[in-house]
């Protein structure tokens, strides 16, 4: 009988067009380190350590998770990796290492994990984590105690505290261009503005993000506050603060776009971003929060399946 | 029941072989010899066949049965004879009581990527196209006859008898459902055909071929093949349906090593093959020989929710949800809740998945199984 060479049959299509999940975390990992440099260079090896410790820890409790579970390890999508990162960047560089640990715990583990892993996650894992550590000791999360011992080239008060207690007088010391540049105290890698910006440029361009997101959550702080500082110019600061401080960059560009925990479709991520937007000017100027950002997108998480239900009449559909 | 033909028994090129009186499947003889064996083989999703192996006998012998249904042209004669020329003109579809076609549509652009073998019989084989429309429109008595062409120009096909609209070259516009939505502005209804809506699609081919028969009065029996190398470089070549693709290979110097893809169609849509000895058909309209290296894999990596197959999808469907309930099995939701019948099938979500998933390859087989629960019931019950 003839030698036969064996073939393999599979499915069309039998091209692709080559992305992958790994090449997603890991240039979301390299768009964000130019803020997370800009933070090393200023708190100095403290940060080093929270951040390292963070992302460490996150691999760690995803591995933990995989092999408690009995599942295939998925360290290696940089998926934790990520997870960790993002989380070291909103801390302050002096936070204590069981607290970053139980961080990660909370976005690895209760955050991501018990929901069925990558995909399946309903809220943004580092949003998670950092609300219910930020409920549970407030006191890590008040970045003016928090850095107090730091001698700076630019004033330790944390922008966002100071125009929440103190109105627009609060804040009348900082420049925007300052602002922007990172020129203010605040998490390890949310202040360099310039950075996050650029790097969430990188990933809208690239396709990783949807600028449908980032700008709608841009605009809904902008206007949202635009209106606030119109009724009442004193006690609440122009919008242009707002956009500069706390973590509106970060949440626009890194934390709402999450893709698990947000909606696909056009008209649901314009709707999506501007409800985070005007939320998180809701809180910070009239709720008990200092910063909103973290509770405004974990609210818009919950409402995304909801949006996605607004979607374009498929071909041929029959109502 | 006895069969009509068995091993041994002598064919001559262009001879209708059946191998039951009351079966209307059958296939045309392409060369003159003995049967050396009946065989069958499995195709995708269960479909079966039968393969005559013909081997050569010295010199050809022409029939001439066809000849008689050439004097006077009908549209029996030719169901009888033309079902299974190069490009597979769908006739019994004239003769079948459920759909009433109104409208045919004869396309000229092929269906997937790198595929040229339409478009060449249009640049081509004009004469034979037209004297192939007036036949299908003396056989069948529709005058409503469209012909969809290639980019913009219209300049050209004034003579041909049919209306010409153009297609978009970009894919994934040929496809059936498509064309019914940009050319004809018709949209067909989930869960329903374009021959529900009285329209039915030829191929260029395969009208080129039945003006060829009726002119000549012989069957065509070679097929245009666009030939897809490991490289991406295509060729157009002529083989003779019913040919292994080993010996296309050997033709056109070709190697094809272990765990190579053999694919019959283009690289979105075609099926895989298994075997060298897989026989040239009818409706191959492509070849295409894919490096081990070069084939995409499948993964059982979950859907992080990207959004990249809704951005792509051309019929609008929430992908994301869809493969969800498919991966699940539950196939009747996919198909009331989350349009899985709406699908085009044109494979694009899979190829743009990031994670890998074979969605085509789920939508396929939810298609299917609802299809069998379908027939089932019917028999059953």
């Amino acid at each position: 009988m003839v030698e036969q060479k064996k073939l393999i049959v599979s499915h069309a299509p039998f091209w692709h067009s080559g992305s992958r999940v790994t090449e997603r975390n890991y240039h979301t990992i390299f768009a964000a380190l130019p803020a997370v440099l800009l933070g090393f260079y200023y708190y100095g090896m403290p940060a080093v350590g929270v951040l390292c410790l963070s992302v460490a820890t996150a691999i760690l409790w995803e591995l933990i998770i995989n092999l408690v579970s009995r599942r295939p390890i998925t360290i290696g999508d940089g998926n934790a990796a990520l997870i960790g990162l993002l989380f070291g960047m909103l801390l302050p560089a002096t936070m204590p290492w069981w607290a970053v640990i139980t961080g990660t715990f909370i976005a690895i583990v209760i955050g991501k994990q018990i929901f069925g892993g990558i995909g399946s996650n309903a809220f943004n894992p580092v949003a998670l984590a950092v609300a219910i550590m930020m409920v549970s000791w407030k006191d890590l999360f008040d970045f003016d105690s928090m850095l107090l011992n730091y001698d700076l080239e630019f004033a330790t008060v944390y922008p966002i505290a100071a125009a929440k207690y103190f109105g627009a007088q609060g804040v009348i010391s900082f420049n925007l261009w300052d602002l922007f540049m990172g020129r203010q105290i605040g998490g390890i890698g949310t202040t360099f503005g310039l950075g996050l910006f650029v790097g969430g440029v990188y990933l809208i361009l690239r396709g990783f993000i949807r600028w449908e997101i980032s700008l709608s959550f841009l605009a809904g702080v902008y206007i949202t506050a635009f209106i606030f500082h119109l009724f009442d110019p004193i006690r609440f600061i122009s919008p242009a603060y707002h956009l500069l401080t706390g973590y509106t960059i970060i949440g626009a560009f890194f934390l709402a776009t999450e893709d698990s925990s947000s909606p696909v479709n056009v008209i649901p991520m314009l709707i999506y971003g501007a409800a985070g937007g005007i939320m998180t000017v809701l809180i910070r100027n009239t709720g008990a929060y200092v910063d909103g950002v973290i509770l405004a997108i974990l609210v818009i998480n919950l409402i995304h399946p909801l949006l996605d239900k607004i979607r374009p009449k498929a071909l041929g559909k029959v109502v | 029941m006895p069969a009509l033909f068995r091993v041994g028994d002598k064919v001559n090129t262009g001879q209708k072989i059946s191998l039951f009186a009351d079966d209307p499947a059958y296939v045309i003889a392409t060369a003159t010899g003995r049967i050396s064996s009946i065989s069958p083989f499995t195709g995708d999703f269960g479909k079966s066949y039968l393969a005559v192996t013909i081997s050569l006998a010295g010199n050809e012998i022409l029939d001439n049965e066809f000849e008689t249904v050439v004097q006077n042209p009908t549209l029996e004669g030719a169901i009888d004879f033309l079902s299974y020329a190069p490009g597979k003109p769908q006739l019994s579809l004239f003769s079948d009581a459920q759909h009433e076609i109104k409208t045919i549509v004869i396309n000229g652009v092929d269906s997937d990527l790198l595929v040229g073998t339409n478009q060449y019989i249009v640049k081509s084989k004009l004469n034979k196209l037209k004297s192939g429309i007036q036949l299908l429109k003396t056989i069948t008595g529709i005058e409503n006859i469209v012909m969809t062409v290639a980019g913009e120009s219209l300049q050209g096909y004034g003579h041909l008898g049919a209306e010409v609209k153009t297609v978009d070259t970009a894919y994934p516009s040929a496809l059936p459902r498509l064309i019914m939505k940009n050319a004809l502005g018709q949209i067909v209804p989930a869960g329903q055909s374009c021959e529900d809506l009285g329209v039915c699609f030829f191929s260029a081919e395969a009208i080129a071929a039945m003006g060829t028969a009726f002119d000549s009065g012989r069957i065509p029996i070679t097929k245009i093949i666009t030939l897809i190398r490991k490289d991406g470089s295509q060729n157009l070549i002529e083989a003779t349906i019913g040919t292994p693709i080993e010996d296309i290979f050997a033709t056109h110097r070709i190697t094809v090593n272990e765990k190579d893809r053999i694919i019959f169609g283009g690289p979105m849509r075609g099926l895989a093959v298994y075997s060298l000895e897989h026989p040239v058909q009818p409706d191959t309209d492509a070849i295409m020989v894919l490096d081990q290296s070069q084939a995409a894999y499948a993964s059982d990596y979950p859907c992080i929710n990207c959004g990249e197959c809704v951005r792509t999808c051309p019929a609008n469907i929430q992908v994301n949800l869809l493969v969800r309930f498919l991966e699940a099995g539950q196939y009747e939701e996919a198909a009331d809740y989350y349009d899985l019948y709406s699908c085009v099938e044109c494979g694009l979500c899979s190829f743009v998945c990031v994670s890998k998933i074979p969605i085509f390859q789920y939508i396929k087989l939810g298609k299917y199984e609802l299809e069998r629960a379908k027939t089932s019931e019917g028999t059953n019950g």
